[in-house]
């Protein structure tokens, strides 16, 4: 009994001990913590971590590019590990500073950085986007649908082409209106001229207009909403910002990516290298809540699920951007 | 047509935070007080705008507030500047970085969401306003049209600014007290000698000043948007303030730069990925860098010298 005793108390004090010792941490992007979108989602799985586990992290965000890699090397000589990155901009910082730290675990989401102490994260967007291109296409009627992008690189393009297929997968003759908000990383959280944007192509005749850009997709939302017309949201749940005016939103999850980055460096579980989360693995998905199931009809519902059976199963394989730089739909 | 009509309503939308703030400029720096602060003060009063909005759900109270928010920050330049005789460049600066921080951290402490405020419902905002008569002239060619896409459904400050651009001139160039205002920025000595307050005379431009970027700042958070986010201002200061020294401290010519320039920013938004006659697809980086560009080609090309008023950036020391 009382060895049971000593023991159960060893191990309750080791791993109190160990659950003081592990420090993690994370680093957003421009957009900030409270997005609503994508770094968000990060923030939703590191204070699921918290509140799981009780173990305290730390996190920043960076307000211009050159505090990338300070911010990635502080938290390495503070002895934090892991150190999660979210956004594929902080991979050059993270090549340099993961090498001057090889025993200092790191994440990366979004890029590829080949290190042996990295795990880069990488998710099949252009899957999750083509499944809202579906609905977007079959809730647009006779209408036009649109997409505004944040900073114009490859990744988001990849949402675009994505999307553009699912939605000519309904309908071949639909015109998707894409526009990119800017070159930047201003472009992340720009909501006014996200706004504009989504007004033009309303404009032109878009009925649904799909957004892939952090903070600025909150004027996209907006103004969609404004106008009458619908909203996709992004990467976070977002129906519940104008509920019955989002008619879906891109899940990219994110959050689960830091999460398991946390538990599997706590439980001794880490891995390196690249992994993809896709349809298949619940990478990425469409969001279904109180908020938007009038929008969703049974029609509309099936036609996705039979898209995204097709996708998992292989028989439709949607065209990704960032293989060959183009859009084939 | 339709594509032209929606081209000159973003225009119109685009140009009204500028407009509002170039002339908020105009007063001040008319009467010999320039302010570099015009970011500092739109920045603050969206801020104002968009919190008070959002805890009482009224825009009228927020307006109120932003008004009041950067009449509060026009009145420290002013005293930095008139009474105690300050760098009038390093007082707006300071301006500009004391409300770019100040947002932040308010917003952070009374939101908790990283500076934002939360988004605001419909009515917490300046919506659009239908004129009359958009129904009855839908069916008249060109002018139903640009009267229901373009004149109608803006916001009401939206009317205030272009209305605001006449007004001022009517008030500078036609009153008493707009020649005096002038007056005080050319020669201050000759107005005082005249027997009039220089320090009363520039107070009161630069109230005039706070007052224009209120409106200002509010209809970005409270009209244009719903809600603040740190930084919204993104530069509307300083482009007003270009559009000042462009439009030679003229409210007209001012109200006619601000057009431009929003105009090249509406075009910029809605030429991106537009297949052009020769050129093919235009390239997002060429459009969005378009408005800079011919900017400084009018500037150096075609407006000529721009003299700004002769006592401007002195403070007036009375001889004794």
């Amino acid at each position: 009994m009382l060895r049971a005793l000593v023991i159960a108390a060893v191990a309750a004090f080791a791993s109190a001990l160990q659950a003081q010792e592990f420090k993690p941490a994370v680093v957003y992007d421009l957009g900030g913590k409270f997005d609503g979108s994508f770094n968000e989602a990060a923030f939703t799985g590191a204070e699921k971590f918290k509140a799981e586990t009780g173990v305290e992290y730390r996190d920043f965000e960076i307000q211009n590019d050159s505090q990338r890699e300070q911010a990635l090397r502080r938290f390495a000589r503070g002895g934090y590990d892991p150190v999660v990155a979210i956004g594929f901009s902080h991979a050059s910082a993270m090549e340099k500073v993961a090498a001057e730290f090889p025993q200092t675990r790191f994440a990366i989401v979004d890029s590829v950085v080949d290190l042996p102490n990295v795990r880069s994260i990488l998710f099949n967007e252009h899957e999750g986007s083509y499944l809202v291109g579906v609905l977007a296409a079959m809730a647009a009627g006779e209408g036009d649908v649109g997409f505004v992008g944040g900073m114009d690189i490859p990744l988001i393009r990849k949402f675009a082409c994505g999307y553009v297929g699912g939605a000519k997968s309904m309908k071949p003759d639909i015109e998707v209106f894409q526009n990119m908000t800017g070159t930047t990383g201003a472009a992340w959280n720009d909501p006014a001229k996200g706004g504009e944007l989504a007004r033009s192509q309303i404009d032109r005749g878009a009925e649904v207009v799909y957004h892939a850009a952090g903070g600025t997709g909150r004027g996209v939302l907006q103004a969609a909403a404004d106008a009458g017309k619908l909203g996709i949201g992004v990467d976070s749940n977002q129906n519940a910002l104008h509920p019955g005016k989002v008619l879906t939103s891109m899940l990219k999850r994110v959050d689960v990516a830091v999460f398991d980055a946390f538990s599997d460096a706590m439980n001794d579980e880490w891995s390196g290298g690249a992994r993809v989360l896709g349809l298949a693995e619940g990478g990425v998905g469409w969001a279904l809540d109180a908020n938007n199931e009038s929008l969703i009809t049974d029609a509309m519902k099936a036609a996705v699920e039979d898209a995204s059976a097709k996708i998992v199963s292989g028989e439709v394989v949607v065209h990704d951007y960032m293989a060959d730089s183009a859009c084939p739909y | 047509m339709e594509a032209l009509v929606a081209l000159l309503d973003s225009t119109v939308r685009l140009s009204t935070p500028l407009l509002l703030a170039c002339l908020a400029g105009l007063y001040s720096e008319r009467s010999g007080v320039f302010d570099i602060g015009l970011e500092g003060k739109l920045l603050g009063a969206a801020f104002a705008a968009a919190a008070t909005a959002s805890l009482t759900g009224s825009p009228w109270l927020g307006a109120l507030a932003a008004v009041a928010a950067s009449c509060a920050l026009a009145l420290v330049h002013g005293v930095a500047c008139i009474s105690a005789r300050g760098n009038q460049i390093v007082s707006g600066v300071a301006i500009n970085f004391l409300a770019l921080g100040l947002t932040a951290v308010l917003g952070h402490a009374w939101f908790s969401q990283g500076g934002k405020t939360p988004p605001l419902a419909q009515e917490a905002r300046l919506g659009p306003l239908e004129l009359p008569l958009s129904e009855t002239l839908a069916g008249v060619p060109v002018l139903g049209p640009v009267w229901s896409g373009l004149v109608s459904g803006h916001s009401v400050l939206v009317y205030a600014a272009f209305l605001a651009a006449p007004l001022t001139w009517w008030v500078l160039w036609r009153t008493r007290f707009g020649l005096r205002l002038r007056a005080v920025g050319e020669n201050p000595a000759a107005v005082d000698t005249a027997g009039l307050s220089v320090a009363g005379l520039r107070y009161r431009a630069v109230l005039v000043c706070g007052l224009l970027c209120g409106l200002g700042g509010a209809y970005l958070s409270i009209a244009q948007g719903a809600g603040f986010v740190p930084n919204m201002s993104a530069g509307k200061g300083f482009i007003a303030l270009a559009a000042l020294i462009f439009a030679k401290w003229r409210p007209m010519q001012a109200m006619a730069t601000c057009l431009l320039f929003g105009f090249l920013d509406a075009s910029a938004i809605r030429l991106q990925g537009v297949e052009l006659p020769l050129i093919g697809p235009a390239p997002v980086q060429l459009i969005q860098a378009a408005p800079y560009i011919l900017t400084v080609v009018l500037l150096a090309g075609f407006i000529g010298a721009a003299r700004p008023p002769k006592a401007g950036g002195a403070p007036y020391l009375k001889e004794r």
